[in-house]
């Protein structure tokens, strides 16, 4: 409940007003559209950075508006509460007249009207200045209320400005130099583009651990704020797959294979491959392999009802391949891999890759998949526990090949290229054994890859 | 001493790009003429952006020359998709930007030869530099006809719109950047800065389509460069200063302290398209399945360029009520863009019920709403 004189409103100049809230008791102010040059009078308001409630600093910015080609961003003049807009998006605003009102603190010297900031056609500068023991200190109400809440004297402090200026920084080494410690900076209230993928709150000052050797009777600010998002868009559909496939009873099952006669025969084949105009990389290998194992398999390759009632095999090995882009991760799948060769699997990847990482992809190639790869490991990572993509009940995490010592036959130590493989499937309808023996048969295929030319269709 | 002249406007380049926000003044140089060795559009808006943030010119004017790779760049108020063919251009690998002054859209490729005027903002005054810019022409080659018009433009034959303007002003500096066609690709340009998409109810700043013409139709013999050079030195002219071009790479933290953060951020999607007004597209389109053709009616309201309110009308039961419906209200929230919508639609399909025809439909339903965007 306040006592504000209602009929305060309607005078819209300064005045002052008298709350029992505990909002500052400061005075209103009419900020008005200054001039913006070349005799314009009107200009329309296109995006408003404030709303009515916030506080501004002194050169924020405000608002954005536009005439006749010409964006100006309006700076405050003043430091304070926004109290009022007066005008909505695209709106024409008239210059002279008042564009938002600030609340500002009650202070002595509250910013004179030659006190112009964000139009330097007045020529001389001039800002308000504090007469303290016969010195004249250059420095604006910013700066000085910033000096007032800190208990010190201007006439202390060296100001490393233009004309001896005292700017924020000096008041802020000066205080520094007092206490010992490296204050952080004041937030500054930008507008920061929200990331899509990480949720991290922004970075903290570099010196909070430090520790403060004096103690100060002002406890240090600590800047950084918590930011809440909505789950929205693709990430919104993505809560509602994985909690879908939360629900399918997952075991794991674990590996690994030495890639060593691999790693050889890519080698020799990777010059072939680009001579027709085509990077080999190791994952058309690995998903032929996973395709002629699905064949003796087939439950690998099927799909359950919603209550488990029927198993439907599928006819084709639609390989999906995890890809990390810009909107989260994606699986686009290799259409009928089953009759595809090694290198057209590796001409579909391409596509697939400059396709995903343009931001191209169709719906077409983003469904319809039956089995999944996941190659975590060329981000990194040994084993892993993937999550099973609706509506297929197996997927595999490859990854990173490392170099490690192995025995071969003859008890000797060798140099051997070692892949880990971490698989998860549906518990309800496939088994331990049926598992293990797939993953054997395809780390058979590629431990060994000429035993792949036997049962290549 | 004699100090070579090279040597001489690198110590004043020095100086006058170290310059702190605090104000350190260099009195002696009154101007200064830059142009940029990088074609890719986002660099060159951050130097503009650099340049307003950082340098002081109370008593300095600064020229930016540059050109970029094909580019769409719409004005800090428009809205991409009433303003161009966003299709076309993504097929086409043709870049699109929004820069921080007003105004319409343009097409930028290297035949576009980009100015920019920096000047304190008391001496904003845009006729001037477009009058410049003609005389330069005229000295050039004195047949050509060329004249400036009450909207900022420039004319070729009275006719023929060969530059736009636009403008920023913020708290002390201004700027006035103008375009100058002199052998951009016409055909390109025709085809991406006419937009396909109906329906769309928008305040934002709306673009004035003109006839255009290459300055070098009218003459063969002219090239960029003479034309850079002829408009820098009538620049230099004006103001009493070097007639020296300094060549700038706007990816040079030395130079440029902290321009890399303002390169990315004029990348960002949040930039480009989320600060498009709000607008609504309301519109219908005609989907042909197993033989037979189903009209479906959209209404979608785009505020930060992501969807507020989707309604998406079908004829009734070709699809599921409870799944068109999971589609508008996963939709809300979600970027108004083609490969958020695809990766979205795609990964709802996967709790879906599974038969091929809800599949199909559901796919031949998204192909279409992102024939929207």
């Amino acid at each position: 409940m306040s006592i504000f004189d209602k009929s305060a409103f309607k005078f819209s100049h300064q005045h002052r007003s008298f709350r029992t809230s505990a909002i500052s008791n400061g005075q209103i102010v009419q900020f008005k559209l200054s001039d913006i040059g070349e005799g314009i009078t009107e200009v329309t308001v296109k995006e408003w950075y404030v709303k009515e409630g916030d506080s501004v600093s002194q050169f924020d910015s405000i608002c954005e508006v536009q005439s006749d080609k010409a964006s100006v961003t309006i700076t405050s003049r003043y430091d304070g509460i926004i109290r009022k807009l007066h005008y909505n998006l695209d709106e024409i605003a008239y210059v002279g007249k008042p564009l938002v009102d600030i609340e500002t603190d009650a202070l002595k010297d509250v910013a004179s009207e030659e006190d112009v900031v964000e139009t330097p056609a007045v020529s001389h500068e001039e800002h308000t200045h504090q007469e303290i023991k016969g010195h004249k200190t250059l420095a604006t109400p910013a700066v000085r209320r910033l000096a007032m809440e800190n208990n010190i004297k201007l006439s202390e402090v060296v100001g490393t400005g233009k004309d001896n200026r005292i700017l924020k920084e000096d008041i802020l080494n000066y205080l520094a130099k007092q206490t010992g410690a490296i204050l952080p900076p004041s937030p500054k209230p930008e507008i920061i583009p929200p990331l899509p993928k990480s949720k991290t709150v922004p970075a903290a000052p570099k010196d909070r651990g430090i520790k403060i050797p004096i103690p100060i009777s002002k406890p240090i600010v600590f800047a950084g704020k918590d930011k809440t998002e909505a789950v929205i868009g693709f990430h919104k559909a993505m809560v509602k797959t994985m909690t879908a496939a939360l629900k399918i009873p997952h075991f794991g099952y674990c590996d690994e294979i030495d890639l060593t006669q691999l790693v050889q025969l890519r080698e020799e084949l990777k010059p072939l491959a680009q001579v027709r105009g085509v990077k080999l990389s190791f994952m058309p290998f690995f998903i032929k392999a996973a395709s002629l194992g699905l064949l003796h398999y087939p439950i690998l390759n099927a799909s359950v009802d919603e209550n488990c009632q029927n198993i439907t095999y599928k006819a084709s090995h639609n390989i999906g391949v995890a890809m990390d882009t810009e909107q989260g991760l994606i699986v686009p799948n290799v259409k009928n891999v089953q009759v595809c060769s090694v290198f057209e699997i590796a001409s579909e990847l391409n596509r697939l890759l400059t396709l995903g990482s343009a931001g191209q992809l169709g719906t077409n190639d983003l469904t319809g998949g039956t089995f999944t790869l996941s190659n975590i490991g060329t981000i990194g990572g040994t084993y892993a526990k993937p999550v099973i993509l609706p509506p297929e009940v197996a997927i595999g995490a490859l990854g990173k090949i490392q170099v490690l010592p192995r025995f071969n036959g003859n008890g000797e130590v060798f140099k051997a290229q070692i892949m880990n493989v971490s698989w998860s499937a549906d518990h309800r309808i496939i088994d331990g054994a049926t598992m293990a023996r797939f993953s054997n048969l395809w780390k058979s295929y590629l431990e060994n890859p000429a035993s792949m030319l036997l049962d290549l269709k | 001493m004699v100090i070579p002249s090279s040597l001489k406007n690198c110590f004043q380049l020095f100086y006058v790009l170290k310059i702190s926000a605090a104000g350190f003044k260099y009195t002696a140089n009154r101007g200064l003429i830059l142009q940029s060795v990088s074609s890719d559009v986002f660099q060159n808006l951050a130097v503009e952006d650099w340049i307003h943030d950082n340098m002081n010119l109370e008593n300095r004017q600064v020229l930016f020359l540059w050109r970029n790779s094909p580019t769409v760049v719409i004005g800090r108020h428009q809205n991409p998709w009433q303003e161009c063919n966003l299709k076309i251009m993504r097929k086409k690998n043709i870049k699109l930007a929004r820069r921080r002054s007003g105004g319409g859209t343009v097409y930028h490729d290297l035949g576009n030869i980009n100015f920019t005027f920096f000047t304190s903002k008391k001496k904003y005054e845009r006729m001037e530099n477009l009058k410049l810019v003609v005389r330069a022409l005229k000295g050039l080659r004195p047949q050509l006809h060329v004249c400036a018009t009450d909207r900022y433009d420039l004319l070729l034959d009275g006719n023929f719109k060969i530059s736009g303007t636009a403008a920023k002003l913020g708290k002390t500096v201004a700027y006035h950047h103008c375009t100058l066609l002199c052998s951009a690709d016409k055909i390109n340009l025709s085809s991406v800065l006419k937009s396909p998409y109906k329906g769309i109810k928008s305040n934002a700043t709306p673009s004035m389509p003109a006839l255009v013409k290459n300055l070098f139709e009218e003459d063969p013999t002219l090239t960029c460069e003479m034309v850079m050079d002829a408009v820098a030195a009538e620049y230099a002219r004006c103001h009493q200063i070097d007639h020296h071009i300094t060549l700038i790479n706007p990816a040079d933290e030395t130079v440029f302290p902290g321009i890399n953060n303002k390169t990315k951020e004029l990348q960002t999607w949040e930039w480009i398209y989320g600060k498009t007004p709000k607008f609504s597209i309301s519109t219908c389109f005609n989907m042909v399945y197993e033989q037979s053709l189903l009209e479906a009616e959209v209404d979608i309201h785009v505020k930060h360029g992501r969807i507020e309110v989707c309604s998406i009308v079908l004829p009734e039961q070709w699809l599921p009520p409870a799944m068109c419906n999971e589609l508008e209200k996963n939709l809300i929230g979600s970027k108004f863009c083609p490969s958020e919508t695809t990766a979205l639609a795609s990964t709802l399909l996967r709790i879906c019920p599974q038969s091929y025809e809800l599949h199909s439909k559901w796919s031949l339903l998204c192909e279409n709403v992102m024939t929207l965007m």
